[in-house]
C-alpha cells in the first residue's frame, strides 16, 4: 500500500497514547524519527497490515486520553498500522463516542431513551445543559459536532488529565455557551443499559488513565457531579442491587450474583466455578456440543438460533482457525441483563467462553463490550487477568492442552455493531456495517473464518447445562423454549431490575414479581426492535413460540411497562429517533426510510383520526419495504414498535 | 493473436424465474439469470467491474423460502431456487426505494431512474416539503472533476474503485453515520490534500453522475452538455506501452470526456490520469 500521510503531527501525548498500545515504533516508516538504516529497510506487506483490528483499540487509546481525535493523532495511528487515512476517518466517524472535532475533555452522557425518558430525562437533560453548558448542537451524536473554535484545552490536552472540570483549565473562559463551559459536553446518550436505576447519566474524562462516573438514578445535581468531579462520585450500588431475586434459592443463571466477590476467582471456585469446564474436557468437544444440542438452548440475543446447530456448523468447517466471539454490545435500549452478569459474576462468562472454545476448536475468543459499559468492562477484564494469570486461559487450559485466550474489545456507540456481521468488521477496524448473508458465520465470520458468536447470557446458560446434565436443563421451561431466561423490567414498576424465570411464566407473572402499578398503558417487549402489548394480555407465556403465537416478540427479554406519563407518541418519536440515529447508512430503506419515518411520526404527533390517517399509510409502506428489503435486522425491525403501536394499541386512532 | 479466455468449465444448474426455467452457470446471481432470460432488474449500485454491495436494494426479488427479499445482483442462483421478479411485495419495495432515493438526492443526471419511477409508480412528492435531502453544493476543488454530493446515493462504488478492487489508492471512504454519511477523504479535506492520483475510476463508474468530470460538468452547467450529438470513438492510449484502450467522447468535433470500454481485457474500463484527462494536446490545433 501507498499510503498518502497529511503533515499534520501528533502531540507528544497523542504519540504517547497510541505508543502505549502498540508499543514504540520500529522505523521512520511507523512514525519514528528518520535513521540510516531506513533507507535499506522497510516494512510492509502483510505484516504491516495485519494489524488493522487494532484500529478500534486505537482510536479508544487517543479519545480516552485526548478526548477527541485529531488530523495528527488520526494519522500517527494509520502510519503506525499501515491503515488508509479516509478509511480510518471514516471508522473514526462511525463511532458516537468519538469525536473527530475538538471537544472538552469531559463528556456527559445522559440517556434520553424509553426507560429514561420516562423517569425524567428531558428534565435532567435541561438542568445538566443549564449547569454546564450545553453543545451548539444541541449535543445529538458525538461525531458530528460542529465545534469551530478549536476548544483550546481539549486539545492540547497534557493536562487534561490533572483538569478537574470546573473552574480551571483554559477552556472553561472560552464559554462561547458551547459546551465548553466548565469543560464539560452534555450529549443525549441512547440506551446507557442502566434502565433499572432511571434516569441515568454517565460521565467520561478523557486523560492518563480515562475516569468514569456513573449517576443512576440522577438529579441534575449528581449527574453535575459526575461530570465534574468523577472521582469523587460515589460509587454504583453493587451489581447485585439490580437484581431483586438476588441470593434467592433456585436461581440457575444469577444464582452468584450479589452472592460471591465479582473480583475473586477464588471465591467464584468455591462457588461452583470451573466445575463446568471440567466436565467439558471430560466430554470432549463433540460431547459438549451434543449437550448443548440435546439441552434445546437457543440464542438469547433475540434471534433464537439453536446454539447448537450453530457450534456444530462452525466446529465441522475443515478451514482454521475457528473464532469464538461473545456479543456483549448489548444496546437493545431496555437491556441490561449482560451488564448485571459482567458485573456480578464475571468468571461464568470467561468459562463459559472457554467451553465454547473448546467445543468449536478455537483458540481465541472475542468479547466485544460495548463502550458505555465501564465498570463491566473493568471487572471482566481483572477476571480474564486472573483466570490467565492462573492458568484458567492461556497455552495450557488447566493441563488438558487446549490452548485458549480471551481478547476484549470495547465498542464505541454504535447500537449496530451488536448485528453479528458488523460486529465481525467493528473488531477487524472497519466500519461496523452488516455483511449481506450468506455466507454465514459459521463459514466466513471474523476475519473470514468460521465463527461462533453468542450472547453473553447464551453463553452463560453453556454451565448449567453442563453441570446439570442436558436431559435436566431441557426440562426447565416449555418444550420448545427450555432453560431459565433472563428478563430486563423497566419502567411503570415498583421492582425494576433483572429477573430469572423459567421460559413459560406469563408476562402478568413477572410484572407481579416486579411490582406493576396501577394505570399500565402498554408494555413494550423486546426493546426498540421489539413491539407494545396491551395491558389486558398478560397472559401471554413469555416463550420464543408463545410471545410469536401472540403477533409479537420475546427479543431480547426487555419488558418495559408504561403509564400515562409520557404520551405514546412521544415513545414512539423517540424510538423512531433512535433509529435514525443508529442506521449505520449502507442500504437505503434504512437509511432513508428510518428519516421518513421519524418524519411522519413528527408530523402526527399531537394528531388522530382522519388527520394521521395519510401518514399512517405512509408509515406502513415505507414499514413494509424496511422490512421486506433492508440488509440487517435493524432496518427490518426498525417499524416494529410503531406499528405495534398503531395496530395493538391503537395509537393515533 | 486475440485470446478468448475460457475459464474453467462449469457445471449448469437450473432455477426457476417468474415460473420459466432459468439455466446459469455455477456462481451466477440471479441478475446474471434475469438478464440473459431478458428480465428487467432496475440496479443502480451494481456494477459490471466491481463485486455487488446490494447497498440500494431495487434490485430486490423474491425468493421461495426467504423471510425477506433478496437482492438478485449479490445472490447467486442455487439449484431449485424459485424467484419471482414481478410479485406486489417486490414492486412495492422497489417503488418505496425509488421514493426513498428520489425524494433525497437529485437523480436528474442518473440515466434510467425516470423511466423505472414511471414504470413503478413512485411518487417522491409524497413525503412533503420538509422531507430532509442530502443538500449539498458541488465540490469544484480541482480542474479534472468535480464531487456533487447532492446527487449520491452512496452506492459505495467510487470507494470500492479506489480501494482494494481497482485503484489502491484508498483515497476516499465513506464517514459518518446513517443519513449524514458521505463519501469523503479524511477529515473531509480537498481532493487536492488526498491520496486521490487523479485516475477518474470513480467517475467512471459512479451511477448518478454525482462524480462527473470537470469538462462535463461545466457543458452541463452551461446547457451544452448533448450525448446525442456525441460521437464514440474507440483507439488505444498514446501515452504508454500498456496498451489500454480509450473511447474518446467528442461533440461539435471536442473531446468531452474520455472513457474506456468495461469489457477491455486491459482497462477493465480503468484509465489512469493521462489517459482519462490528458488530451488536451490533441484539441490544440494551434
Amino acid at each position: 500500500m501507498d499510503l498518502h500521510f497529511g503533515d499534520s503531527k501528533p502531540t507528544d501525548d497523542e504519540r504517547a497514547a497510541v505508543d502505549a498500545l502498540l508499543g514504540p515504533p520500529e522505523s521512520s516508516w511507523e512514525g519514528a524519527d528518520r535513521s540510516d538504516a531506513d533507507l535499506r529497510w522497510a516494512r510492509g506487506g502483510r505484516e504491516a497490515r495485519d494489524r488493522r483490528d487494532l484500529l478500534l483499540p486505537g482510536l479508544h487509546a487517543l479519545n480516552d486520553r485526548i478526548g477527541w481525535i485529531s488530523e495528527g493523532a488520526l494519522g500517527y495511528l494509520c502510519r503506525r498500522l499501515t491503515v488508509p487515512p479516509a478509511e480510518a476517518y471514516g471508522v473514526a466517524t462511525f463511532y458516537s463516542m468519538f469525536s473527530v472535532r475538538p471537544r472538552p475533555a469531559t463528556v456527559l452522557h445522559v440517556c434520553t431513551d424509553l426507560a429514561c425518558a420516562t423517569a425524567g430525562a428531558a428534565e435532567l437533560l435541561a438542568g445538566t445543559e443549564e449547569n454546564l453548558g450545553a453543545g451548539e448542537d444541541g449535543g445529538t451524536g458525538g461525531g458530528h459536532g460542529e465545534e469551530e473554535d478549536g476548544d483550546s484545552g481539549a486539545g492540547d490536552g497534557g493536562d487534561s488529565g490533572e483538569r478537574r472540570g470546573a473552574g480551571d483549565g483554559g477552556d472553561s473562559g472560552k464559554g462561547r455557551g458551547a459546551g465548553a463551559r466548565g469543560g464539560v459536553r452534555v450529549e443525549r446518550s441512547p440506551c446507557l443499559g442502566l434502565c433499572e436505576r432511571a434516569p441515568a447519566a454517565l460521565a467520561i474524562r478523557a486523560g492518563d488513565p480515562v475516569r468514569t462516573a456513573v449517576s443512576a438514578p440522577a438529579t441534575t445535581g449528581t449527574a453535575v457531579l459526575a461530570a465534574v468531579a468523577p472521582d469523587s462520585s460515589p460509587e454504583e450500588p453493587r451489581a447485585a442491587a439490580a437484581v431483586p431475586q438476588a441470593g434467592q434459592e433456585g436461581l440457575i443463571l444469577l444464582r452468584r450474583v450479589g452472592v460471591v466477590d465479582p473480583s475473586s476467582l477464588d471465591d467464584y471456585r468455591a462457588h461452583g466455578g470451573y466445575m463446568a469446564l471440567r466436565h467439558a474436557f471430560a466430554l470432549g468437544p463433540a460431547g459438549v456440543i451434543r449437550e448443548v444440542t440435546d439441552s434445546g438452548l437457543v440464542g438469547r440475543g433475540g434471534a433464537a438460533f439453536p446454539t447448537g446447530r450453530k457450534w456444530q456448523a462452525t466446529a465441522a468447517q475443515p478451514d482454521r482457525p475457528h473464532h469464538l466471539v461473545c456479543n456483549a454490545d448489548e444496546s437493545e435500549p431496555g437491556t441490561f441483563k449482560d451488564r448485571v452478569l459482567l458485573e456480578g459474576d464475571p468468571y461464568a462468562l470467561v468459562e463459559a467462553m472457554t467451553i465454547a472454545g473448546y467445543a468449536i476448536g478455537a483458540h481465541r475468543g472475542f468479547l466485544y463490550i460495548r463502550g458505555e459499559y465501564p465498570r463491566a468492562t473493568r471487572r471482566i477484564r481483572h477476571a480474564v487477568e486472573q483466570a490467565r494469570a492462573r492458568g484458567f486461559l492461556g497455552d495450557d487450559v488447566l493441563g488438558q492442552g487446549f490452548a485458549f485466550d480471551i481478547e476484549i474489545r470495547r465498542g464505541a456507540g454504535a447500537y449496530i455493531c451488536g448485528e453479528e456481521t458488523a460486529l465481525f468488521n467493528s473488531i477487524e477496524g472497519f466500519r461496523g456495517e452488516p455483511r449481506s448473508k450468506p455466507p454465514f458465520p459459521v463459514e466466513q465470520g471474523l476475519f473470514g473464518k468460521p465463527t461462533v458468536e453468542n450472547n453473553v447470557e447464551t453463553l452463560v446458560n453453556v454451565l448449567p447445562i453442563l453441570t446439570m446434565g442436558a436431559p435436566a436443563y431441557a426440562a426447565i421451561g416449555t418444550a420448545k423454549s427450555t432453560g431459565p431466561k433472563l428478563f430486563c423490567v423497566s419502567g411503570s414498576v415498583d421492582r425494576p431490575g433483572v429477573y430469572e424465570l423459567p421460559f413459560g411464566a406469563t408476562l402478568g407473572e413477572l410484572l407481579e414479581l416486579a411490582g406493576g402499578r396501577d394505570g399500565l398503558r402498554a408494555i413494550l417487549l423486546g426493546g426498540a426492535a421489539g413491539g407494545f402489548v396491551r395491558p389486558d394480555e398478560l397472559a401471554i407465556p413469555l416463550t420464543f413460540e408463545g410471545t410469536r403465537e401472540a403477533g409479537t416478540t420475546l427479543g431480547s427479554g426487555v419488558v418495559m411497562a408504561f403509564d400515562d406519563s409520557v404520551p405514546l407518541p412521544r415513545l414512539l418519536l423517540r424510538i423512531a429517533e433512535f433509529f435514525r440515529d443508529e442506521s449505520c447508512g449502507q442500504c437505503v430503506p434504512c437509511r432513508v426510510g428510518t428519516v421518513r419515518q421519524e418524519e411522519a411520526l413528527h408530523r402526527i404527533v399531537t394528531r388522530t383520526g382522519a388527520a394521521a390517517a395519510s401518514d399512517i399509510t405512509l408509515l406502513r409502506e415505507v414499514g413494509r419495504a424496511m422490512r421486506d428489503a433492508s440488509i440487517c435486522g435493524l432496518g427490518q425491525t426498525a417499524w416494529n414498535a410503531v406499528e405495534s403501536a398503531i395496530d395493538r394499541l391503537g395509537a393515533y386512532a | 493473436m486475440t485470446v478468448t479466455p475460457l475459464g474453467i468449465p462449469r457445471r449448469l444448474l437450473e432455477f426457476t424465474i417468474d415460473g420459466e426455467t432459468a439455466r446459469v452457470p455455477e456462481g451466477a446471481t440471479i441478475l446474471d439469470a434475469c438478464r440473459a432470460a431478458g428480465t428487467d432488474v432496475p440496479t443502480l449500485c451494481e456494477g459490471d467491474t466491481l463485486r455487488p454491495k446490494n447497498a440500494c436494494r431495487v434490485c430486490v426479488v423474491e425468493v421461495e423460502g426467504s423471510r425477506t427479499l433478496v437482492p438478485a445482483c449479490s445472490r447467486r442462483a442455487e439449484p431449485g431456487m424459485v424467484v419471482r421478479t414481478g410479485t406486489e411485495r417486490v414492486r412495492h419495495s422497489r417503488r418505496i426505494v425509488l421514493e426513498l432515493l428520489a425524494s433525497s438526492v437529485d437523480l436528474s443526471t442518473t440515466p434510467r431512474v425516470a423511466d423505472w419511477i414511471k414504470e413503478y409508480e413512485a411518487k417522491p412528492d409524497r413525503f412533503g416539503p420538509g422531507a430532509a435531502r442530502v443538500d449539498e453544493e458541488p465540490r469544484i476543488d480541482n480542474e479534472l472533476y468535480v464531487r456533487d454530493y447532492g446527487k449520491c446515493i452512496l452506492c459505495y462504488k467510487c470507494v470500492d474503485a479506489c480501494g482494494d478492487q481497482w485503484q489502491n489508492s484508498f483515497a476516499i471512504s465513506v464517514a459518518g453515520r446513517g443519513f449524514d454519511a458521505r463519501i469523503a477523504v479524511e477529515h473531509d479535506a480537498p481532493l487536492t490534500d488526498s491520496a486521490c492520483v487523479y485516475c477518474g475510476n470513480c467517475v467512471e463508474v459512479c451511477p448518478t453522475g454525482a462524480l462527473s468530470s470537470k469538462s462535463e460538468f461545466d457543458m452541463r452547467a452551461a446547457g451544452t452538455w448533448d450525448e446525442s450529438r456525441q460521437t464514440e470513438t474507440t483507439t488505444v492510449c498514446a501515452y504508454c506501452g500498456v496498451g489500454c484502450n480509450l473511447t474518446l467522447h467528442v461533440q461539435d468535433n471536442e473531446i468531452v470526456k474520455v472513457t474506456s470500454p468495461h469489457d477491455n481485457p486491459v482497462t477493465h474500463g480503468n484509465l489512469c490520469i493521462k489517459g482519462r484527462f490528458g488530451y488536451q494536446h490533441v484539441q490544440n490545433r494551434g
